[in-house]
């Protein structure tokens, strides 16, 4: 195999965080390497590459969607929101502000992705019970906190 | 390890330390803006990527790297072979042990034998990482297989295969004595341990198993290294001790410490696997060869494969009473894998065991094995969780067959402040009885509890902690406001807790401080943070440092007022003429005075604080076990812990919640598998499964402040012990939910269903 012959090019056109961006990328680049490498939205992290711990979560047109797993190419034509995106003219979410409030993280790595799959939870259940929360957040693993500082983080988010 | 002196009476009123403020990286961290290891590119960077071995133990005979060499994009390509020499192999540790460099360095990169599933035998720099992986696969390895060693007991029987001709033994916290082919010992006795026993009216005896866990931080091991000059190196990683690899890859480069700068970034956890090299040496090896920065990230499964978990055990336990509860004999033989090089966590395992309670006769025989697996590392008290489980459940055992009240029994046996420990001094103030009424008095264990397959248990734990080295510096700036700098990597929110400790001894608004983590040229050496010693140790630091901050500006406002330093009081922000209490100046008006009355106002402290207060905590926690499954869900659990003094409270609760989570996944489902050729086969987050948030409960916190009196505030360690209680505790729930004693580790559902199927018949 030769590491370098696998040029491929495509031209997508997507639209990440509100810019819209047209950029011709190799065939096999993943969602999260086109993400943090070609665009520096270094944000979206990479802890497993096979989807189960989350920190690659974004958002593909509302959706979440692990990014180690996806081709970028795959994309093309959609919005993409990464938690770079979330914060609304420096005016940060209330879920963001919340996971600040109530302990939702201490080292921080898989805080990009428990936000944005938090704020998917929000938009499509906005007063999840804490059952809810536990089955929703289960596919982003967190190490340090034992999940109870991520569900209040979402409790209190969803009452305000 | 040194008895505690006896300091200054501790501080009990605050006005900072014991509040909540929210974290000063908090915003950065729910933006994506904060930079990790991987988040850095520098110009003209290449990447790195390692071919590891697919045998466990095996002689590399060549290795052909043309093939990958040739390939369009690679810019070298590595062997173990090109690694420099090292000039000092053994090296001092603590407690008159010794370090062999040279085992860390191998494990880097394996010169003549690869003594693990996954050990690197070469590496590629490339233009992307796509290309150094494509390169990888074209390097040709001719490997002589020898016979693999994969489990302790096998590893310590006669005639086994020998992995290392000669060794230093293992000195990670006491140093290990050289006793078998493949092992180092720690060997302790006092008393007459084998009469004693003759002599108790009830005796326990029990094998226990654990199985390797790994520290399973979610963010991967990454560095980026680039050469600045021809002997001068700086590297960026993601580590908890910057210092800690600087002083390793001076080791491994034969540099000069002063010429290599470690750029801490934000750390993605750590849990004591991210604190010596194993990418570093590489990365900087083909930077220089090359001329550019290398970067170089594991992939998940490398993480699993070639980098430290917490070691497979085999504990035996005898212990023995008389018929009023009173312990009076324990003997104890420990099998702890070290793994592919020596020094794993037997000396911890082996001394904190037992040091909760006062036995006069007891016999400590541990082992640090070497076998092909990879080179165990500490993870959060290390040693400590698999030896609880073992004495903790026998002694739980114990007090059941003696027919005593399982509190009553920890209560007649605790070790209190003043009895004598195993390490020859007295003990320092600990709130052990206080812990153990705490769990008698708990709403939760006085609450009723029904139904089929249901149990209570409890568990008692201890862990030492750490003191050590540490620095900070102190600046003001002419508007007042304050940057801290201190040595300590910030795991879980210690730029806070040092802020806060700066706050309420200087006495001003906690917002007024920024607080950052040093790179290694620009504070003084601190070591790791590692055994729940930032917020304790690196406090102390900062502690001194305002204290000389606070001498110095009383001598600024002397000048102002034309006076001795001495005339001048200080306290909340205030200066004040002691003769002329109408005379006063701030804290900030000190500030913008400094260019006029000797320039910027700076202070600095060096500590090694010796009066570490020891950790203890206790669960209880509700269980129900699936009979026909196996399955066991945690109904209800509660950990309660003393930490000396709570600088955070909110995050104290974090630390006892993440803790005791991560004992919950030991317990009950996390196990490395190899299989019989020493092939590690669950590699993946898949298949090495932790905790989810829908697999735990809420973790109900109780703080319990006993101060510390070698910290000013009363500050113990808090970080590691949560940890440590929890596989005995469940043990306990189960064995009063079902009746059947669970022995083996992980309670995975096979397991449960093997032992009641072995208790109970089918």
């Amino acid at each position: 195999m030769d590491g370098s012959a696998d040029q491929n090019q495509v031209t997508i056109e997507v639209t990440v965080n509100g810019e819209n961006r047209q950029t011709s990328i190799r065939s096999n680049l993943l969602l999260v390497d086109f993400l943090r490498y070609e665009l520096g939205l270094t944000g979206t992290k990479e802890g497993c590459s096979v989807g189960v711990c989350g920190a690659c979560s974004v958002l593909v047109d509302g959706k979440i969607t692990t990014a180690c797993l996806t081709l970028a190419a795959m994309t093309d034509g959609c919005e993409i929101t990464t938690a770079e995106g979330l914060a609304d003219q420096e005016q940060l979410l209330p879920i963001q502000q919340s996971f600040i409030d109530h302990g939702g993280f201490q080292c921080g790595i898989c805080t990009s992705g428990q936000v944005i799959a938090a704020r998917a939870l929000l938009d499509q259940n906005p007063h999840p019970t804490e059952d809810e929360i536990k089955a929703w957040m289960m596919g982003n693993l967190c190490r340090c906190t034992g999940y109870y500082g991520i569900i209040r983080s979402i409790q209190n988010a969803a009452g305000e | 390890m040194n008895a505690p002196t006896t300091p200054p009476p501790v501080k009990t009123e605050f006005d900072v330390v014991g509040t909540t403020p929210i974290r000063k990286d908090g915003e950065e961290k729910v933006t994506g803006a904060a930079l990790f290891g991987d988040d850095i590119h520098l110009p003209g960077m290449l990447h790195g990527a390692m071919l590891r071995s697919p045998h466990p133990h095996a002689r590399i005979v060549s290795i052909d790297t043309s093939k990958a060499a040739a390939l369009k994009g690679v810019r070298t390509v590595i062997t173990g072979a090109d690694m420099p020499t090292l000039s000092s192999t053994v090296v001092a540790a603590g407690e008159g042990g010794e370090v062999n460099m040279q085992d860390i360095a191998d494990n880097c990169i394996a010169r003549d034998k690869v003594f693990y599933d996954g050990h690197v035998v070469a590496a590629v720099a490339a233009d992307n990482k796509h290309i150094a992986e494509a390169a990888c696969a074209l390097i040709e390895v001719e490997y002589e297989l020898l016979e693999p060693v994969l489990n302790v007991h096998d590893a310590v029987a006669e005639g086994a295969p020998v992995l290392h001709e000669d060794y230093t033994p293992g000195a990670f916290l006491f140093p290990t004595q050289k006793a078998l082919p493949n092992a180092g010992r720690l060997f302790m006795e006092h008393g007459d341990v084998d009469a004693t026993f003759d002599a108790c009216d009830h005796v326990v005896e029990r094998e226990f198993t654990t199985k390797s866990v790994h520290q399973g931080y979610i963010e991967p091991h990454v560095t980026t290294a680039v050469w600045t000059g021809e002997d001068t190196l700086t590297i960026h990683t993601s580590t908890q001790g910057g210092f800690a690899i600087r002083d390793f890859m001076a080791s491994f480069m034969n540099m000069p410490m002063s010429k290599i700068k470690v750029v801490p970034m934000e750390i993605g956890g750590g849990f004591g696997g991210k604190d010596v090299v194993y990418l570093d040496s590489l990365a900087a090896v083909m930077a220089k060869r090359t001329g550019r920065p290398v970067k170089i990230f594991m992939s998940r499964s490398e993480v699993l494969r070639g980098t430290g978990p917490s070691p497979e055990t085999y504990i035996k336990v005898k212990i023995g009473c008389n018929n009023e509860g009173q312990l009076l004999a324990a003997d104890l033989y420990l099998l702890f894998e070290a793994g592919a090089y020596p020094g794993g966590p037997i000396a911890p395992g082996t001394m904190c065991a037992l040091t909760r309670y006062n036995i006069p006769n007891v016999r400590l025989d541990g082992y640090d094995v070497f076998l092909n697996k990879p080179k165990m590392k500490p993870y959060r008290a290390p040693g400590a969780t698999q030896a609880n489980f073992a004495a903790e459940s026998a002694i739980a055992d114990l007090a059941e067959m003696a027919g005593i009240d399982p509190i009553q029994f920890r209560l007649t046996n605790a070790l209190k402040p003043g009895d004598m420990m195993p390490m020859g001094f007295p003990c320092p103030p600990l709130g052990s009885i206080e812990m153990l009424n705490a769990i008698k008095n708990h709403p939760h264990y006085t609450a009723p509890l029904e139904g089929e397959n249901r149990g209570r248990g409890i568990s008692y734990a201890f862990w030492f902690g750490a003191g050590l080295a540490s620095c900070a510096e102190i600046r003001c700036n002419t508007d007042g406001t304050i940057n801290l700098t201190t040595g300590s990597a910030d795991l879980s929110g210690t730029r806070t807790t040092l802020g806060m400790q700066a706050a309420e001894e200087l006495g001003v608004d906690n917002d007024l401080i920024t607080t950052n983590v040093g790179d290694t040229d620009s504070v003084g050496y601190t070591f790791q943070s590692v055994g729940s010693r930032t917020t304790f140790a690196t406090g102390i630091a900062v502690i001194s440092a305002c204290r000389k901050l606070v001498e110095e500006m009383k001598k600024r406002a002397a000048m102002e007022w034309e006076v001795e330093g001495s005339e001048v009081d200080y306290a909340s922000g205030v200066f004040t003429l002691k003769s002329d209490s109408s005379k006063t100046l701030s804290f900030g008006e000190i500030c913008g005075k400094a260019d006029h009355t000797g320039g910027p106002l700076i202070a600095d402290a060096s500590e090694f604080p010796e009066g570490v207060g020891f950790q203890i905590a206790a669960n209880i926690v509700d269980v129900e076990v699936d009979v026909e499954t196996g399955k066991v869900d945690i109904l209800r659990y509660s950990t309660l812990q003393d930490v000396g003094k709570a600088v955070h409270p909110d995050f104290v609760e974090g630390q006892m919640q993440g803790g005791t989570v991560q004992g919950i996944g030991w317990a009950l489902n996390e196990e490395y598998f190899y299989d019989e050729k020493g092939t590690l086969r669950n590699p993946t987050l898949l298949d090495y499964r932790m905790p989810t948030s829908l697999d735990v409960p809420n973790i109900d916190c109780t703080i319990l402040e006993t101060p510390n009196p070698g910290h000013p505030y009363g500050v113990r360690g808090v970080g590691e012990v949560p940890i440590v209680p929890p596989p005995a505790a469940i043990r306990d729930a189960i064995k009063n939910a079902i009746g059947v004693s669970l022995n083996d580790l992980p309670m995975k559902p096979g397991n449960v269903l093997k032992a009641i199927w072995e208790q109970k018949g089918k």
